[in-house]
């Protein structure tokens, strides 16, 4: 079943000064659908336009951000959501946190820091909700930190208190307070060593796997996505190049792009040359003609250079867009 | 020279601090009696590795001399760190021991052009007695690590990419001619496709410029990939140092298999190892606090004998360790030189 349809989106952002005006096209035709039940994975370089595709799904597009065309349906279940029409007060009553909620990447800019994280937990919750009984609240947010493995203890710290790790686990609690449908993890994990990191990626699998609901999980580290996502998109200058199940991705991957982001991981065991890619990202307001690869492809033909590739289907559940594959070069 | 002329000598380094308040206080041991050494005929890179918290940075700025040891000594080509006191000295020092930061955007002032880095860094140094002169200096710097002064002169840090202004602070750390480079975490802050670019940058800077590296991160994956030799930190104490290939391809503590399976596998055929729960260390100073091996409360073959002594010292299977499960049944009897803070009475 599917959780959110998204049809081919053009999200830009304007700037006007001086008369003369300016869009950064970040997100550019993006076609994405999001099941039911399981953790889809977004991985690309800074500014490749992760962060603003989830600025659209998540309803929180603001000036100079603006949605050009396309659509974005959510179904809930019980009811339906056409992200880019919902009124703002709707959006903070109904959606916003209870369906749809956000875990970011620096966990102590999420959390007030002149604020227990227990009064951090009363002010989502007073917002979304409301707190008849503040004793049976207290309690309840005991069982709900307790049953994602915390201390208890923690609701009576304040952030600094608490050590990186523990910060972002918190922050996935306050993430999950009201069941979500979706949950959003911008880069969870990237300020983190690896050891804790495995502890959050673990936490956040367990409550996907025990709640059912859809993670969209947004890191450039693909080695990540190996071990967590059940489907990965490879996003590029503003474009999804290919998508397709994480097993694919990693042992048969066709766009050049997605083949040289695996290839020059390093692993421990292998002590081969790896190398890394020539240039700089494009520029997004002024991307590249053609295929926003070619300029850093080392097998681009003339007609990349013009000629914007198509997403092609190479079965049910992968698609990519080159034209190597189309002529079956690749 | 002699064939084993030290480069780099840190002999049993301990540096403590004091926490909490001026009565009620305790020491906290950030680097915990460390010793290695490296040599000025045999460039390599040699990574410091570890999870946050462990005293990498701390360690990282005694080599740097920003910091005096409260125990031990560093010698850097014959000469006692702690001897360095004129200024003509520590210039000389400095000439030779070159840092290079986790955050470049941080490194570089946001209102000031790079090239005034280079410049400025070339002129102090020594090695140009005028701008023109330095300019030269400065594109010879930045050609060895693949850019040119033509591309990033005249240009404020915002309007480079991650990866590039990481290698001008590179560049930077080049102009005097250094022996030893000191990296702080360098690609943390960098995308995963440009970060080869700054690693292959460190192999081929031993290699062709015979500049010693010293790499301090938490990515043992990208560790492994470069460097010679690690030591693997738990809590200011190295429990396991050796060749690379040894340590992490083979590891014997406890803590360095858990870190080593901890670094997810870029292929999604090993999962099930991976996604085995794993016990998170409780606070850092708890950890610290250890009288026994630090590594104790999170162990899974922890003994008694673990909690109450230092493990010492001893050459297993071509590395270094600090393991009680690979010593041979006799119990040290000489005390340890190793301390124990006393946070747990404090």
């Amino acid at each position: 079943m599917s959780l959110m349809q998204m049809e081919d989106v053009r999200a830009y952002y304007r700037t006007e000064a001086y008369g003369i005006s300016r869009s950064v096209r970040a997100v550019d035709g993006v076609s994405l659908e999001l099941l039911e039940n399981e953790i889809y994975g977004v991985a690309g370089e800074s500014s490749c336009g992760k962060t603003t595709l989830i600025k659209v799904i998540s309803g929180t597009v603001k000036p100079p951000l603006r949605v050009e065309s396309g659509r974005v349906d959510f179904n809930f279940g019980d009811f339906e959501v056409d992200m880019l029409k919902i009124s703002p007060e709707d959006m903070r009553q109904n959606v916003r946190w209870k369906e749809i909620s956000y875990v970011m990447q620096g966990s102590m800019s999420v959390l007030n820091p002149v604020r227990k994280i227990s009064r951090t937990f009363e002010d989502i919750v007073g917002t979304h909700q409301g707190i008849p009984d503040k004793k049976a609240f207290r309690e309840q947010m005991r069982e709900h930190v307790m049953r994602l493995g915390l201390p208890p203890d923690v609701l009576t710290l304040y952030p600094h208190q608490l050590s990186g790790g523990m910060r972002q686990r918190v922050a996935i609690a306050l993430a999950t307070v009201f069941h979500p449908s979706l949950i959003i993890a911008d880069e969870p994990t990237t300020a983190l060593d690896v050891v804790v990191q495995r502890g959050v990626l673990h936490m956040l699998k367990d409550i996907q796997a025990e709640s059912a609901n859809t993670v969209l999980l947004v890191t450039h580290d693909l080695a990540v996505h190996a071990n967590v996502a059940d489907r990965v998109g490879i996003m590029y200058a503003g474009r999804i190049v290919e998508e397709g199940p994480t097993q694919t991705i990693f042992q048969a991957p066709r766009h050049p792009y997605t083949e040289h982001l695996i290839n020059s991981l390093p692993v421990i065991g292998d002590k081969t040359v790896k190398k890394s890619l020539g240039g700089a990202p494009p520029n997004l307001a002024d991307p590249p003609s053609g295929c926003r690869f070619h300029p850093r492809c080392p097998l681009a033909m003339d007609r990349c250079r013009t000629e914007m590739p198509e997403m092609i289907m190479l079965s049910e559940r992968h698609r990519v867009a080159c034209h190597l594959v189309e002529e079956g070069r690749a | 020279m002699s064939a084993n002329e030290k480069l780099l000598d840190v002999d049993h380094v301990t540096v403590s601090f004091h926490i909490g308040s001026f009565l009620a206080g305790g020491q906290l041991v950030a680097v915990n009696d460390v010793t290695f050494a490296l040599y000025a005929d045999k460039p390599e890179i040699y990574s410091i590795a570890g999870e946050s918290g462990s005293g990498k940075t701390t360690l990282a700025n005694v080599l740097l001399h920003d910091l005096e040891p409260t125990e031990g000594k560093v010698t850097f080509e014959g000469r006692d760190l702690s001897t360095l006191k004129s200024r003509r000295d520590s210039m000389q020092f400095m000439a030779k021991v070159q840092p290079v930061f986790q955050n470049p955007f941080e490194t570089f002032s946001p209102l000031r052009r790079v090239e005034e880095y280079l410049v400025e860094t070339a002129m102090q140094f020594g090695r140009a007695k005028n701008r023109r002169d330095a300019a030269k200096v400065a594109d010879e710097a930045l050609h060895q690590v693949g850019l040119s002064l033509a591309e990033v002169s005249r240009r404020y840090p915002h309007e480079l990419s991650g990866g590039q202004i990481q290698r001008v602070s590179v560049a930077r750390a080049l102009i005097p001619n250094p022996r030893l480079i000191l990296a702080d975490e360098p690609v943390s802050m960098v995308d995963a496709s440009l970060r080869m670019a700054i690693v292959n940058l460190f192999k081929k800077l031993r290699d062709e410029q015979k500049v010693s590296v010293i790499y301090i991160t938490h990515d043992l994956a990208t560790a492994y990939y470069i460097s010679d030799r690690i030591a693997i930190m738990l809590r200011g104490v190295v429990v396991e140092s050796g060749p690379v290939e040894n340590v992490l391809g083979n590891p014997l503590h406890p803590y360095t298999q858990l870190l080593q399976e901890s670094v997810p596998k870029p292929a999604a055929t090993e999962r099930e190892q991976w996604a085995q729960h794993i016990e998170l260390g409780s606070t850092e100073v708890r950890e610290y606090g250890r009288l026994g091996c630090k590594y104790a409360g999170r162990c899974p073959h922890v003994m008694d004998v673990c909690k109450t002594k230092v493990p010492p010292e001893q050459e297993v299977e071509g590395r270094t360790i600090r393991c009680f499960l690979y010593n041979d049944g006799a119990m040290p009897e000489t005390a340890s030189p190793v301390q124990t803070g006393n946070l747990e009475t404090a």
